[in-house]
């Protein structure tokens, strides 16, 4: 957890800088996504209509779960339908899924349609 | 201004694009007129004290957007209040509109708890024909199955709920956006609409005032946060040979407007909270402001239509 409340902030003071920071954030981006994989971590937290980590990497049989940080609601929906969708998830409100066969799940937003999101599930 | 004067349709030495060029991004909290290239200020408040009824060829109807009906953090913890207070607001006008339209986001989560504090609230207006389009709010559970049994008993809906209808010699067409979205993409309208629109308005005459109205903004306002539709430009072409098309959009929470040749994009205040402008924070979120300040970024619009004039006019209020 330290970890992520140690970038959202670093996310806030890119924004903060408001002026031409569209390649920083890219490069936050990867820092987190890079974090995702070395950390292992199974919880993907929705904050500023983003999935953090953006690609998470499981083994088979782990369970992923989501968690709402925004007052917005915001949904979890398998772009290929590889899995169940979730109901809208209010603040604060989390959906489970366990990884199942290793593969690539990418997922998305319904309701906000640009925020994307990876599941790489490997063999356990 | 002379430098910003490209179109110069009603005579006057005023170009509405130049001015809102300059005006635009400055629009959130201000009340002004657009009315044939003439601006002005005003409020609710002013219009009721000048009791000037409007002749009876004039049209006037009221937009309002975004009431989050369930919503209850910090930016507003009490969005039914203020929503009470835009509906007090359009009972004190003198002329009473002759309709209203909701551009969407009735509810926060699209529970039947939150569509019946809305359908209860809204008996105290005066006012009692209203036309909906969905917001991605009202559609969140079932494909928005629950809003079309409820919203759509005035209209003969089609598809996923879109519909066309006329008033006064204004040609009004409610388009849906927010259903069936595909990952990384933004608001839709989709093959099986735009072929309706395209046939819907086959037939009417160039001098046929159109007003579209939809949740999503029908043009490019921030595709970085979503703030647009994707296949919109398809839907304008098949308007662009009208001499006056208006174009109202909520989903924003805040007054924008952009003209493009013959048609004005114009988008709405919310009655619940305000939003960021685009780019300014990290997400679209809802935004915080000082309590005391809050009435002053919700609001709702009135658009008045006067045959022979080129453009309608479009006045946002506040709620202060």
């Amino acid at each position: 957890m330290t970890t992520i409340a140690f970038k959202n902030k670093l996310v806030a003071l890119l924004c903060g800088i408001t002026v031409l920071n569209l390649s920083l954030l890219a490069r936050a981006n990867e820092i987190k996504e890079t974090a995702g994989d070395a950390g292992g971590k199974t919880q993907i937290e929705i904050k500023d209509f983003n999935f953090n980590p953006q690609t998470l990497t499981v083994k088979s049989g782990q369970k992923i779960t989501w968690i709402n940080r925004d007052e917005e609601p915001h949904t979890v929906v398998s772009v290929e339908k590889q899995f169940k969708k979730s109901p809208p998830l209010d603040t604060d409100q989390e959906f489970t899924i366990t990884a199942g066969a290793p593969g690539t799940y990418t997922y998305f937003c319904s309701v906000h349609p640009k925020m994307t999101g990876t599941i790489v599930v490997q063999k356990s | 201004m002379s430098d910003y004067i490209t179109h110069d349709h009603e005579h006057d030495g005023i170009d509405r694009r130049g001015f809102l060029q300059c005006m635009a991004w400055a629009g959130t909290g201000l009340l002004w007129t657009v009315s044939g290239g003439v601006l002005a200020s005003k409020t609710l408040a002013q219009i009721a004290k000048a009791a000037e009824p409007l002749p009876a060829t004039d049209l006037s109807f009221l937009q309002i957007s975004d009431s989050h009906i369930g919503f209850s953090k910090e930016a507003n913890k009490d969005v039914t209040a203020t929503f009470k207070i835009a509906l007090d607001r359009i009972n004190a006008l003198p002329t009473p509109p002759s309709f209203l339209i909701h551009t969407g986001d009735i509810t926060q989560l699209s529970k039947p708890e939150e569509f019946d504090i809305f359908d209860e609230v809204l008996k105290s207006c005066r006012t009692k024909d209203v036309f909906y389009v969905p917001g991605e709010h009202d559609v969140l559970s079932d494909n928005g199955k629950l809003y079309r049994d409820r919203y759509l008993k005035n209209v003969e809906g089609k598809g996923s709920g879109w519909y066309s209808f006329n008033k006064n010699g204004v040609h009004f067409i409610g388009l849906v956006n927010v259903l069936n979205l595909e990952a990384g993409g933004l608001g839709q309208l989709g093959d099986e609409q735009l072929e309706w629109l395209e046939a819907d308005v086959k037939d009417l005459g160039t001098s046929t005032p159109i007003v579209v109205f939809a949740h999503i903004p029908l043009w490019a306002v921030y595709p970085q946060w979503g703030w647009g539709t994707s296949d919109s430009e398809r839907a304008l072409g098949y308007l662009k040979r009208f001499g006056s098309v208006t174009v109202l959009n909520g989903h924003i929470h805040q007054v924008l407007q952009k003209v493009e040749g013959n048609v004005t994009f114009h988008s709405a205040m919310s009655t619940a909270f305000p939003q960021p402008a685009p780019g300014t924070a990290p997400s679209p979120g809802p935004m915080k402001v000082p309590a005391e300040k809050l009435r002053s970024v919700l609001g709702l619009t009135t658009v008045q239509y006067r045959q022979g004039n080129n453009a309608l006019a479009i006045v946002d209020s506040n709620l202060s």
